[in-house]
């Protein structure tokens, strides 16, 4: 087994609103090891967004870090004053958000962005250089290297997505996160980008954070997946494993609440009740008031997230076998 | 024309939109929006309209609806004690009683609803443009229809305003509000997009439920084929404003014909990692249907395309056997 590159240790994030603290990440905890791609899933909500944002410190104003670590190489990056921060994006962690649409400047060619956020964190690179580098992404991303001169408004959706994640390789990260990435691509671009990304991050190695609502799409691109619901963490095992022996009850009402044009028609399963207020989230394990199987104690007692074998967390009182 | 089991027949049905160019706006460009589509849904049955953005499945369904006029074509609504009638020329009476057969769902809820009325005000207005009903009874219908989407009780969501309810629930107001002065027939656009997915199998159920219950169908609007596969009995398969192939839902799923529609199932994920999608690989990406050539559609990506698909007009929509129709010369069946 790798090492692991990236720790998150009981990882807790509250948002301060007016009605109070709403707790969006709830003692989370998970390894990345190099190489592996972690699937993150759960539905709006959850907290796997605030996750990203607080691996890379991008919070907005009324995020409070609670407390937890995230260790990168062992450095504590929660720690870290700004300028090391600086260093750790981009170069250690960085990022793909979802509004591919809104992460490019409409009035800079889409080669000087990356030359920018090149140059920006290693100033001996000059331009030749940098557009070298330039070339090279775009021909890993499956982007023409004739359009290092064009702006953002002559790229389709698809492209401007895969220079992002051209822009987001551009310092060699250890680890790329990508949050939901295709979710608002049509679904033959949102393959291509899918497999290509698959592609780059088992070519380099990298450690890739996967983050979607969509089941489908993260058992293609994961090799292990951590399920969320309301804040906290409640499975996390290897792909083919959590798909053929789910032990949350919440991650098998996902599976089973999810369509596909695979094989025979199943029956669909609704899952009864909405996610609850994180405002004021239920007591005891935070998916029991939903749960078929909850007693007293999962209502009373929060159930802890710990190794039921094989390299299989889940938070549950009373697990599937 | 329209046979007796029809409930709405478009026929050669087009809407071209101009493309405003220049200051003086003169357009010398045309985008085919929908282009000369033909289709029947019978009454009770549930026809999904499925393609990628821009591919004018949401323009057809407006046009269904009336909220769009057709450039050309026919829309026939068949009014089972009268016969069909043409619905781009109803007016005044008659296309209010079409708006009491013909309802529509859009995709967000959080804009659908207007934010400063109550729940009442929203479901009960259709009730008051159709002046059905008194007070008492209107105001019983309401309740009732509320209880029947699922908002249960319905006296403690009628007097709530959109901005208190989650989206699953706003969805269900929406669905409220179509049914509750009888529709036969709902155009639903892409009505569970926006949701998550433990809340998007309920309403998806809902509305299933509700259209046996009451005998209605939908034109089913989804980018989403597996959405499509459990909400409609049919699936017409549209590509830059053309249907490509249009089957029953099981037979399109696990035998599609075309070559756009076989690339398109071939990308969609699946929830299983035990299986490897057959990858079928077309060339670049989509346009918009901007002054299209004549000859086919898909010719510029097609796989399967040579010399005679290029000299012939856009192919048309043929029966390759057991009602399974599809717009390509290349297609045996």
């Amino acid at each position: 087994m790798t090492a692991s590159i990236l720790r998150v240790k009981d990882l807790t994030m509250h948002y301060r609103t007016r009605k109070g603290d709403v707790s969006a990440v709830d003692n989370v905890s998970f390894d990345l090891r190099q190489g592996q791609a972690l699937g993150l899933v759960g539905e709006s909500g959850c907290g796997k967004t605030s996750i990203a944002i607080t691996l890379l410190r991008l919070l907005p104003e009324n995020a409070h870090i609670i407390h937890g670590n995230v260790f990168l190489n062992g450095t504590d990056i929660l720690t870290l004053d700004d300028d090391s921060l600086r260093k750790v994006r981009w170069k250690g962690i960085s990022m793909v958000f979802q509004a591919a649409m809104n992460a490019l400047d409409p009035i800079y060619k889409v080669g000087d962005q990356i030359t920018e956020a090149i140059q920006t964190h290693d100033k001996h690179i000059d331009n030749d250089r940098a557009t070298r580098k330039i070339v090279e992404l775009f021909s890993l991303v499956g982007l023409d290297p004739q359009l290092i001169d064009s702006y953002p408004h002559e790229f389709s959706g698809g492209m401007r997505q895969r220079a992002i994640i051209a822009m987001a390789l551009a310092c060699n990260p250890r680890v790329i996160i990508a949050d939901e990435p295709t979710t608002a691509l049509d679904v033959i671009v949102q393959d291509r980008i899918l497999q290509q990304l698959r592609k780059i991050q088992e070519e380099l190695n990298m450690g890739m954070i996967y983050i979607s609502h969509d089941i489908a799409v993260i058992a293609e691109v994961s090799n292990r997946i951590g399920v969320m619901y309301a804040g906290r963490m409640t499975e996390l095992a290897d792909t083919l494993d959590i798909f053929e022996r789910p032990r949350h009850p919440y991650t098998a009402a996902l599976m089973s609440a999810f369509p596909s044009i695979e094989g025979e028609k199943r029956e669909l399963h609704a899952l009864p009740g909405e996610p609850p207020d994180l405002l004021n989230p239920p007591s005891g394990c935070r998916f029991h008031p939903r749960c078929p199987y909850a007693t007293r104690k999962c209502n009373n007692e929060q159930p802890e997230f710990r190794d039921s074998g094989d390299d299989h967390f889940v938070a549950c009182w009373h697990p599937l076998e | 024309m329209t046979d007796n089991g029809a409930l709405i027949q478009i026929d050669r049905l087009s809407k071209i939109f101009p493309v405003s160019s220049g200051v003086f706006g003169r357009s010398s460009s045309f985008i085919h929006a929908v282009d000369d589509i033909s289709f029947q849904i019978p009454a009770g049955k549930s026809l999904g309209l499925v393609g990628e953005s821009g591919c004018g499945k949401t323009t057809t369904g407006k046009m269904l609806a009336r909220l769009v006029n057709p450039t050309k074509g026919k829309i026939l609504l068949n009014d089972f004690d009268n016969g069909p009638v043409d619905v781009a020329e109803l007016k005044g009476k008659g296309l209010k009683a079409f708006r009491r057969r013909v309802q529509i769902i859009f995709q967000d809820p959080y804009e659908s609803l207007n934010p400063r009325r109550t729940i009442f005000d929203t479901v009960v207005e259709p009730l008051k443009v159709q002046k059905v009903g008194g007070v008492f009874e209107r105001e019983a219908r309401v309740s009732d229809m509320l209880e029947k989407v699922g908002l249960i009780p319905a006296s403690s969501f009628l007097f709530r305003y959109p901005h208190e309810l989650s989206g699953g629930q706003r969805q269900r107001v929406a669905i409220a509000r179509a049914l509750i002065v009888e529709p036969n027939f709902i155009v639903a656009d892409e009505p569970t997009s926006m949701l998550d997915v433990s809340i998007r199998i309920d309403i998806m159920k809902l509305m299933t439920d509700l259209a046996e219950q009451m005998n209605v169908s939908y034109l089913y609007i989804t980018h989403d084929l597996a959405v499509a596969r459990y909400m409609c009995q049919e699936i017409a398969v549209m590509y830059l404003g053309k249907i490509v192939e249009q089957a029953e839902t099981e037979e399109l799923i696990k035998n599609p014909l075309h070559p756009y529609t076989r690339a398109l199932f071939s990308a969609v994920p699946i929830p299983n990692p035990r299986v490897q999608r057959e990858a079928i690989e077309i060339k670049g990406g989509l346009s918009a249907a901007i002054d299209p050539p004549n000859h086919c559609r898909f010719y510029n990506r097609c796989p399967i395309a040579d010399d005679s698909c290029k000299g012939n007009e856009h192919p048309p929509l043929e029966d390759k056997g057991g009602d399974h129709r599809v717009a390509c010369y290349k297609v045996e069946g």
